[in-house]
């Protein structure tokens, strides 16, 4: 399962689509909004997605982690909209036979998301608002 | 040639909309890259500007069809 959606992300419906008898092991990376940024408050952060590209690029993620890792299902949630400290902003699930590959190949996805995946985070502060990363 | 190109994130806010028409001289991406370059030179103050078409990360040599489906990428900030 891969979805882009407005609301709030259900972490047991993500771990449930990623479950499957064949797995051993359900690794999840949880991403939650931080209240700050090199010591600057955050108030809240709005997240948009160029969403069919979004959902086409976690799937390349995934079909290249598969072929290092064994992976027997995977599940990944990204939420867009505005978003509060606290609030959850990405969870992955993913099933392997056993453990260790399943902690490996849900850090290879998370990283590989935050370098490929269309998706755009603005960060609100009291004094003004950034997007994130988009200058040296 | 004339496409539209979708925006997102700050280059929204340098085209200043979500869908703009561009006039570009030539058809590849690296044309369109270099026309877009020169109309709004906010762009290339970016750590990174990729340009898809048809919603794959396209290479400067691509050519470009009145129909394909542009979006401007820029450094993205997801999970």
């Amino acid at each position: 399962m891969i979805e882009i959606t407005e609301l709030p992300i259900d972490v047991l419906k993500v771990i449930k689509a990623a479950s499957l008898h064949e797995a051993g092991a359900i690794n999840t990376f949880i991403g939650t909004v931080r209240n700050q940024t090199s010591g600057k408050g955050v108030l809240r952060l709005e997240f948009e997605a160029y969403e069919p590209m979004a959902v086409s690029e976690i799937r390349k993620i995934a079909d290249q982690a598969n072929k290092t890792w064994n992976i027997v299902s995977y599940a990944v949630s990204h939420r867009i909209g505005a978003l509060l400290p606290g609030d959850i902003a990405v969870v992955i699930a993913v099933a392997t036979p056993h453990r260790k590959a399943s902690f490996e190949a849900c850090q290879f996805i998370i990283d590989s998301l935050k370098q490929t995946v269309p998706i755009w985070k603005r960060e609100f502060f009291e004094d003004g608002d950034q997007w994130v990363s988009a200058h040296p | 040639m004339k496409v539209k190109v979708k925006t997102f994130g700050i280059s929204r806010d340098i085209l200043g909309g979500r869908e703009v028409t561009v006039m570009v001289e030539g058809s590849s991406v690296g044309d369109l890259r270099k026309t877009l370059s020169r109309l709004f030179p906010a762009l290339n103050k970016l750590n990174s500007l990729f340009i898809a078409v048809n919603q794959n990360y396209a290479a400067d040599e691509v050519t470009l069809s009145e129909t394909d489906e542009i979006a401007l990428i820029p450094p993205v900030s997801g999970g």
